[in-house]
């Protein structure tokens, strides 16, 4: 018999088990999944916890139900992966393997930055980036009495790197939904020289934030967190002050990943961009958040990722040479509150572009402009996720690669430095 | 994409005043480029430049985390050397493809 183990059962990692399991010989491969937690999370609806928009129990469920029954679930903590042994260490086990999935996400590191596990921290200072500073930051709202909200990146990569942005958006909502819009001055902070990651956004949405009342503050790199004065401080001296920051800290790979020596300088692992291999060990494939590739580290992207790496790893068991593939593509609805949202979808070469989606010229969903529609089609996804994403259903009409049908290219992104 | 004249040199930039191809750099070109954004070159900024050029052809990814931990400079060095654009302003002297905020 012969071993395939999947490190990490959240959203990439599950996907790949339900993927391979139908296409591998029960006889031959035995697929074993290892996650030391109990709970899966709809990591997305993170950002409604905090606006009262979701309730607890619809972005949690038990992990295990979504693995098939035939894959051996471990719930037990990784120690360290050793690929010149092609082992796995386990709290009090050990495990061999033929093919490794690395699957191990990514998390948020408040640690990086000075001050910001402070005094302040969970007082007047938040992640939303977790279940429990999600929880925490709605306590916060449900009676804060208004004053400068900072909404705030702290570097690059993040996870769901629009989801800052939609924070800023649903909070405009939220205020003005409870009479004290004129109680909050929202500002948002960004290391980046534009409030949208893809200069073609910025061109097409900056329109967003002035119609919300929103300030920006753009290339600002944080170097601490100022808790007497309850100021944000940057590699310049520049001081930007607060009364509430909900702050997206740097986000790293996971500590396996430094401890096995097999990350960059924030934990992630180098891997092809196209094939989803790892660099340094044929035999290792990494998905999701865990990787380097120069991808949005979200569900969308492993959704289409998995795609991909379920045929390499057939490909690689038979000796046959990988399928250079996977293009980056991203498909992300970003609420704009109101209940309205934008949809956009890219790839890593092509930025976001107007048009219809799915189909060419009929849509229903519109790309690059708010629409009803799309919030629909934004909360349907939870239903999605579960349902179908993480049993590795494909969605109909839309392929792993990034179509360019019915897309419009009419948009220039701004000239900057 | 166009032709413009650095010290002499035609060279290829693009709309962003970004060198096409990095090789046709040399030490004047820096020069001239970093007057523009108002920086006077010392040795130190070489350094990075240096750095930022070796990385770029070992095609690894820059960020100014990745520059801070060089032993060059660290990140506060790095925002003395080129102010208000620590890894733009570096990357465009250094004529240095435009650093991609991936995502």
């Amino acid at each position: 018999m012969k071993n395939l183990v999947i490190l990490g059962a959240g959203t990439s990692g599950t996907m790949m088990a339900n993927h391979l399991r139908p296409k591998l010989y029960l006889n031959k491969w035995n697929i074993t999944i290892v996650d030391q937690y109990k709970t899966h999370y709809y990591q997305p609806g993170f950002l409604f916890l905090p606006f009262d928009i979701y309730s607890e129990d619809q972005v949690k469920k038990v992990g295990k139900k979504f693995i098939p029954k035939d894959v051996k679930y471990i719930q037990k903590k990784i120690e360290k992966i050793i690929p010149e042994e092609n082992k796995v260490e386990l709290e009090g086990e050990t495990l061999k393997y033929d093919v490794l999935i690395i699957a191990t996400g990514c998390k948020i590191a408040p640690e990086e930055t000075d001050g910001l596990l402070g005094p302040l921290w969970k007082k007047d200072i938040f992640d939303f980036y977790t279940y429990e500073g999600s929880l925490a930051l709605r306590e916060k709202l449900r009676d804060w009495q208004g004053g400068k909200l900072l909404v705030h990146i702290t570097e690059m990569p993040i996870k769901c790197p629009v989801a800052p942005l939609e924070f800023a958006f649903l909070a405009d909502s939220y205020f003005r939904d409870k009479g004290m819009r004129d109680k909050v001055e929202i500002s948002y902070v960004t290391p980046l020289s534009g409030a949208f990651t893809k200069p073609t956004c910025t061109t097409a949405l900056n329109y967003l934030l002035k119609e919300k009342d929103i300030n920006i503050e753009i290339d600002f790199a944080i170097e601490h967190v100022d808790n007497d004065t309850k100021e944000i401080v940057d590699y310049e001296g520049r001081r930007i002050p607060f009364d509430l920051l909900v702050t997206i800290p740097t986000n790293k790979g996971d500590e396996v990943i430094e401890k096995s020596g097999m990350g960059d300088d924030l934990n992630f692992v180098p891997t092809d961009h196209n094939t989803l291999q790892s660099i340094a060990h044929k035999n290792i494939f990494v998905i999701g958040d865990a990787t380097n590739v120069p991808a949005s580290k979200a569900g969308s992207v492993a959704h289409f990722a998995a795609e991909t790496l379920t045929d390499n790893i057939l490909l690689y068991i038979d000796g046959f040479p990988l399928k250079k593939e996977f293009d980056g593509h991203a498909n992300c609805f970003i609420e704009t509150g109101n209940n309205k949202a934008l949809l956009i979808d890219f790839n890593y070469v092509t930025e976001p572009v107007h048009g219809k989606f799915p189909f060419a010229k009929i849509g229903p969903l519109s790309l690059l402009k708010e629409s009803v529609l799309n919030h629909w089609g934004k909360l349907a996804f939870r239903w999605i996720y579960w349902n179908m994403l993480l049993k590795g259903i494909a969605i109909p009409f839309v392929s792993r690669n990034m179509s360019f049908k019915g897309k419009i290219f009419d948009i220039k992104p701004e000239k900057n430095n | 994409m166009a032709v413009k004249t650095i010290a002499g040199v035609e060279v290829k930039v693009t709309d962003d005043g970004y060198l096409e191809d990095m090789t046709q750099w040399n030490k004047e070109i820096a020069n001239e480029i970093a007057k523009e954004l108002n920086i006077e070159l010392t040795d130190k900024h070489f350094e990075v430049l240096n750095y930022l050029r070796e990385k770029t052809i070992a095609k690894e990814a820059l960020t100014i985390r990745s520059v801070g931990k060089s032993g060059i400079v660290d990140i506060k060095q790095l925002y003395e050397l080129f102010p208000k654009g620590p890894l733009k302003f570096s990357s465009k002297i250094a004529g240095i493809p435009k650093p991609t905020s991936c995502i």
